[in-house]
């Protein structure tokens, strides 16, 4: 049942994604609301559902988005391993951690997408991509990251202290 | 009492009772101030309370004002695009509202707030009344991804106006576009025209695309290039018209495998 709380959340964070953050640019890159929303979940400690998270937003923005819909499904998979990794490392200062996550799942997600245009034969010069794309991106994120983080931690808070029904 | 009578306490009556007066004077002028202070904390508690009515009620108003005026945008641009649609009756046009953008920073797409059960199909051009837009992209029941002709994947045949030549217009991951494939023995100029020129059969011709801003020409370069700068500001795209009657041409079984 803790799961079904996923649903709203990650409709509403796909939703606000394509109406709200993809019209406000820094150069040519926008922030990417649903990765930072799965770093800071998965930053979370009682956090044990991650992983069908990052699946059910992968799929979802795959659906919407004119990029293979591989690109985000792996990419916000990818995230999530990053964070467990990463999580144990740092476990004893969770907003670095949730800085790291989204500084490199940016990094990550961006060039599987550059990565996927360029088999699929768009012409992306890298130092564009690099320069206007990707760094502002890593910026708007990093912006994210703090108000995300604190949201995600109540929401956890709320629904790993309720008592799980079956 | 005859002293009193005859008027001879009248200094000691006068002194005694101008006592007394002033006695009641102090005490009424510390009574009032005393009743100032008690009663005044409920008139600041209801002007308080009136306060925040008035403010809520300019609240309110600002926004009625603020949907006003955004009816009144609406409006307008529906108004220019019902003027677009007379002055361009050859074309059959269905309106959009844009409700979204592609989430990924890499392309330039749009979602519009109809699809196939109002009859769009993939490959349907989608103009405003100042230009060229894009293409559908993607289609299902109740909403249609656009391709935008600033989308790094686009490719659109266009007719040089004023130069008279046919060229390429690409877009890029920055937003800008550029033709490509201009002749060097062309010349293209500073503020000429750029249309779309039919050929390929995935536009309707003379669409109008924007004017060209820049040239870039050298000797080494089998063709020249130019920077266009867009009638369309693709940032601010609200509403959308779709041409429906236009039926675009697969021309990819005519292509030649590699």
């Amino acid at each position: 049942m803790r799961n079904l709380v996923a649903v709203p959340v990650i409709l509403l964070t796909v939703i606000l994604q394509m109406a709200v953050i993809s019209r406000i640019y820094l150069l040519s890159g926008i922030a990417d609301l649903p990765l930072v929303m799965l770093a800071a979940w998965a930053s979370q400690d009682d956090v044990d559902s991650a992983w069908q998270w990052a699946v059910a937003t992968g799929v979802l923005v795959g659906f919407v988005s004119a990029l293979p819909w591989v690109v985000p499904l792996v990419g916000y998979v990818a995230v999530i391993a990053l964070a467990q990794v990463l999580q144990r490392r740092v476990w004893q200062a969770p907003l670095l951690a949730m800085f790291s996550i989204t500084f490199l799942g940016t990094i990550v997600v961006s060039f599987l997408s550059l990565a996927a245009l360029r088999l699929s034969g768009v012409s992306l010069p890298l130092s564009d991509v690099l320069g206007l794309v990707t760094l502002p991106s890593v910026l708007l994120n990093m912006l994210l990251a703090i108000p995300a983080y604190a949201v995600m931690r109540d929401l956890a808070r709320w629904v790993y202290s309720a008592p799980e029904v079956e | 009492m005859a002293l009193a009578l005859g008027g001879y306490f009248s200094s000691a009556t006068n002194v005694f009772t101008g006592s007394l007066v002033n006695l009641q004077a102090w005490f009424s002028t510390r009574f009032v101030a005393i009743q100032d202070f008690l009663t005044a904390p409920r008139d600041i508690a209801s002007l308080r309370q009136r306060n925040a009515e008035l403010e809520s009620d300019v609240a309110e108003l600002q926004a009625q004002v603020i949907q006003l005026q955004q009816e009144v945008g609406e409006t307008d641009i529906l108004r220019a695009l019902v003027d677009f649609s007379r002055a361009n009756p050859q074309n059959t046009y269905r309106a959009a509202a844009v409700i979204g953008r592609d989430p990924s920073p890499f392309l330039h797409y749009v979602i519009i707030n109809r699809g196939s059960n109002d009859g769009f199909l993939r490959g349907m051009p989608v103009v405003t009344d100042q230009g060229l837009i894009g293409r559908i992209d993607a289609v299902i029941s109740d909403a249609a991804r656009i391709q935008l002709i600033t989308d790094p994947a686009s490719s659109v045949n266009v007719h040089l106006q004023n130069a008279d030549t046919e060229a390429s217009l690409v877009g890029s991951v920055t937003g800008d576009v550029t033709l490509e494939l201009i002749p060097q023995d062309i010349i293209v100029e500073r503020g000429d025209l750029v249309l779309t020129s039919g050929l390929g059969g995935g536009y309707p011709p003379d669409l109008i695309i924007g004017q060209v801003v820049n040239v870039r020409s050298r000797d080494f370069d089998l063709f020249q290039q130019a920077t266009v700068q867009p009638v369309v500001d693709f940032n601010r795209l609200q509403i959308v018209l779709v041409i429906t009657n236009f039926k675009p041409v697969d021309i990819s079984p005519l292509v030649p495998a590699p």
